[in-house]
């Protein structure tokens, strides 16, 4: 077990070392620079300020510098915001979107998981298609659109809960919602249909011929052997999820990640690309180890090696 | 009706399908007393694992029982619901399945399986439970039960996990228990210790047993009585010498004489019946098994035989649960009844 964790990491570092990379020069390749957007520069005081954040160099350099520096822990300095680091910028604003987004992510499973098993246990009947319904809805409504029909309705025209920020807990109830809609449903999907497989196997069979009751047989019996999809899906979801959702956070204004992210590419805020790049890529590796050891635990026929 | 462990009475079960009703059993008819051992033998889909899933409510959920009744230890199993059911499921009733690899469940330990079963039906705490699964461990003839219980199914040979079944399956004491094809998907040296152990635990707990197999060796070794089913009728019943010795019905004779023989020479072929079995969605209308009987009349074709009943040939007075009957339905019984009785009436 540890020998297979240490394996993992060890790999994952250089698959984060192989996106660091790649991100790098691919971002340099496309035209622009973060200096030319701003109004009156001169080219002396273009020259620079390309001259103070090492812009200048070559380029082999500069990605030299900047990966003996990353080994240190040090991401550089936004070249947008001046005075914070790109460190800073994501220890300030990762823990706004994580918390939202594994709010989410608690919301779909408690939500997704119960919804699957009880529509693939009354297969066919009206349970079943109501729950089909919503799910293809959840999954085939973009993330705009529902957040903005769930504004309109509860903040505007209701005037139930805040349109804006993250002051109270109940401001949280809108976004959550809107970003739990589409892993809910994607989740009850998948749910479903590993659950049909479950509920045809004989050792559920054998459960009933117990005398157990039908609630224990879904939920101990079938939920444990079924569950193992939605466990795969959970990892790569609780990282693009809480490493923050552009709309979301757009819409709801929220200050959190997910907004940098996306607002860093065309201001070519290199070492914010770089930063925000390099953090949900290790945030996916890590969540695909976390998966794997889950596994293990889920099914003991499951060995890690 | 009563002093009877088991009395089915002439139950009609169908299966609805996108495909039509399959008429899966017709009139079928079974009595056995506490403690007696009853085999049923037939080929696939001859209606042998339907009656006794019918027995203990698992049957599958678009089979209906259209006619009869069905009693087992006073309960009248086809009336009750699902809720009721569970209460004697795995209680009063319990049952065994064909293939032991997949009928475990793989995700929990084997303890956590039996302790289950003990818990679902009284009040036993977890400690207790957990004692009494070692218990059943040794039973069934498990060594090292205290380590076996931590294991999981996957960590277990096909012989083991079928005694894991079985004390599943004994963790209430039933007074009865159905073997569905137990020793089918073992190899045969441990067909022979599964039989030898369910033979060894009918003696100590003096439980009944519903044997279904379509191996008459089986059968032939354990068995009081024996009912041969054919195309959902039971077409002949009888105690085991009864049908080895004295077969009356046209089909035990074929079954019997496709058993593979030491004695022959090297070379003989297997006899096997010919024909195919009868398509349930559109039963025939007379006696099903005439369209593959060799000694076929033309009143087979059209209308079904009753039973006729035979004198029964083991008067062992060692085996005390012998009903006593011996019964086919054949028209060719029924024929000479009919010369003995010179002419006179069909005897029904």
């Amino acid at each position: 077990m540890v020998k297979y964790i240490v394996k993992r990491v060890l790999f994952g570092v250089i698959t984060a070392f192989v996106v660091a990379s790649l991100t790098f020069f691919i971002m340099n390749l496309v035209p622009g620079g973060p200096f030319l957007a701003e109004k009156a520069v001169t080219p002396q005081a273009q020259a620079a300020m390309e001259a103070k954040y090492g812009l200048d160099k070559p380029l082999f350099v500069q990605y030299l510098t900047y990966m003996g520096d990353l080994l240190h822990g040090d991401m550089g300095m936004s070249l947008k915001k001046r005075g914070f680091t790109v460190n800073d910028i994501i220890r300030n604003k990762f823990p706004v979107s994580a918390r939202l987004g594994g709010l989410a992510v608690l919301v779909a499973v408690f939500f997704g998981v119960p919804l699957g098993s009880v529509a693939a246990y009354h297969r066919g009947k009206i349970v079943d298609n109501i729950i089909i319904v919503f799910s293809t809805a959840g999954i085939a409504i973009p993330s705009f659109l529902s957040s903005t029909l769930l504004m309109y309705v509860l903040s505007v025209k209701l005037k139930l809960l805040p349109s804006l920020g993250l002051d109270d807990p109940v401001s949280y109830i809108m976004p959550v919602a809107a970003l739990a809609l589409y892993p809910t449903s994607y989740i009850a999907r998948l749910m479903r249909s590993s659950m049909l497989d479950v509920i045809g196997q004989d050792y559920m069979r054998t459960a009933r011929a117990k005398g157990v009751s039908t609630f224990k047989a879904i939920f101990k019996h079938a939920l444990r052997n079924a569950i193992l999809p939605v466990v795969t899906y959970l990892g790569p979801l609780l990282a693009s999820l809480m490493t923050g959702s552009f709309i979301i956070e757009k819409i709801f204004t929220i200050p959190g990640l997910g907004h940098e992210f996306v607002s860093a590419i065309p201001s070519r805020d290199y070492p914010l690309i770089m930063g925000t790049t390099i953090f949900l890529a290790c945030f996916i590796i890590l969540m695909n180890v976390i998966v794997d050891i889950a596994y293990a635990f889920i099914d003991p026929r499951i060995k890690l090696k | 009706m009563e002093g009877y462990l088991v009395d089915i009475q002439h139950e009609k079960l169908s299966f609805f399908t996108p495909a039509g009703e399959v008429k899966a059993l017709n009139d079928v008819s079974i009595r056995m007393k506490e403690g007696e051992v009853l085999g049923i033998v037939g080929e696939s889909g001859s209606g042998k694992s339907v009656t006794a899933y019918s027995l203990m409510g698992l049957t599958a959920d678009n089979g209906k029982i259209l006619g009869g009744e069905v009693n087992f230890n006073g309960h009248r199993m086809d009336l009750m619901t699902e809720k009721e059911i569970r209460r004697i499921r795995g209680k009063e009733i319990s049952i065994i399945f064909q293939d032991p690899m997949t009928s475990l469940n793989p995700v929990y330990t084997i303890g956590n399986q039996i302790e289950e079963a003990v818990m679902v039906h009284g009040d036993k705490t977890r400690a207790q439970a957990k004692e009494r699964a070692k218990e059943l461990l040794t039973l069934v003839g498990i060594n090292e039960p205290d380590k076996r219980l931590r294991q999981y199914p996957h960590e277990l040979s096909g012989g083991m996990r079928q005694r894991v079944m079985i004390a599943i399956a004994l963790a209430c004491e039933p007074k009865l228990l159905i073997a569905d094809e137990p020793t089918t998907a073992l190899d045969v040296t441990i067909q022979a210790q599964i039989l030898e152990l369910m033979n060894d635990l009918k003696n100590k707990l003096k439980m009944g047993i519903i044997l279904i197999t379509h191996d008459l060796g089986v059968v032939a070794s354990m068995c009081d009585n024996i009912a041969v089913m054919y195309a959902g009728e039971i077409v002949e019943y009888g105690t085991t010498d009864d049908i080895f010795y004295n077969p009356q019905h046209e089909y035990t004779k074929g079954l019997l004489k496709s058993i593979p023989k030491f004695q022959e020479k090297e070379y003989s072929k297997l006899v096997p019946i010919e024909g195919q079995p009868v398509d349930l969605l559109n039963p025939p209308g007379g006696c099903p098994f005439a369209p593959r009987c060799d000694s076929c009349m033309k009143i087979c074709l059209e209308r079904k035989p009753g039973s006729t009943e035979f004198e029964t040939v083991a008067q062992d007075s060692q085996n005390r649960f012998i009903n006593g009957k011996h019964y086919s339905r054949c028209w060719l019984q029924e024929k000479k009844k009919f010369e003995l009785n010179e002419g006179k009436e069909v005897v029904r």
